[in-house]
């Protein structure tokens, strides 16, 4: 399992953070798992974090810019085979 | 106003699939980064929204070879009709026919498919489109 490193507090596994949501988008066109994680932070809680697996090389850019523009927070993004894993906090 | 609030508009001619898919991911990429989307249909892509018309085959733009063609019809994103729900679903979108077209080929109103806003004439389009980007597919 990744470790990611979160507010200085040093690194931990993916899963403890408390509610996390994985949203599974891959092999889903771009720009769907960017509007899976859009559908799910709306529907999610102020602190909430989501992972999403997508395998679409636009995510890459358009993950970092829509959780820049919707003033969430991009935890991480941790490559894996084939794919990444997105790790955001819904902020507001 | 600040070029991220600018609206992006959209004049939709082409009716074909492919070039109908082109705009409606353009429609709810600036959706989804907040810009409100204006679209205007004339001409081949007001014929392709009419009620019922929606999903069928309308075909590709000559642009593709065989080889692309198969690629076009063959790739696993969604349909454009689709795309523009998710587009009105995160952002702010409107779909305007063309008075023009609307009568050119004798369309009324109730003809459209239900993602239709309205019918406008050019002038309120370019009101609409106001100091951002106009962009003819």
């Amino acid at each position: 399992m990744s470790t990611v490193q979160i507010d200085n507090r040093g690194p931990r596994e993916i899963e403890d953070f408390v509610g996390l949501k994985t949203i599974d988008a891959r092999g889903m066109a771009c720009p769907g798992p960017l509007m899976n994680l859009i559908g799910a932070i709306r529907q999610g809680q102020v602190g909430q974090v989501f992972e999403v697996l997508s395998s679409d090389e636009g995510s890459r850019t358009d993950i970092p810019a829509w959780v820049a523009k919707a003033k969430h927070d991009l935890i991480e993004v941790i490559e894996d085979q084939g794919y990444a894993h997105f790790i955001v906090r819904k902020a507001r | 106003m600040e070029e991220q609030e600018k609206p992006i508009s959209l004049v939709l001619f082409s009716g074909t699939d492919d070039k109908l898919t082109a705009a409606a991911v353009l429609a709810v990429g600036a959706a989804a980064m907040g810009r409100p989307v204006n679209i205007f249909l004339q001409y081949y892509a007001l014929d392709a929204f009419r009620a019922g018309k929606v999903c069928a085959d309308h075909g590709l733009a000559a642009d593709a070879t065989p080889e692309q063609s198969a690629s076009a019809r063959g790739h696993k994103g969604l349909h454009w009709s689709e795309l523009l729900k998710q587009a009105k679903d995160v952002g702010e979108v409107d779909i305007q026919a063309c008075a023009l077209s609307m009568d050119m080929y004798g369309i009324g109103r109730d003809d459209l498919d239900p993602l239709v806003d309205g019918v406008e004439g050019v002038a309120a389009f370019v009101a609409s489109a106001s100091e951002g980007q106009v962009v003819f597919i």
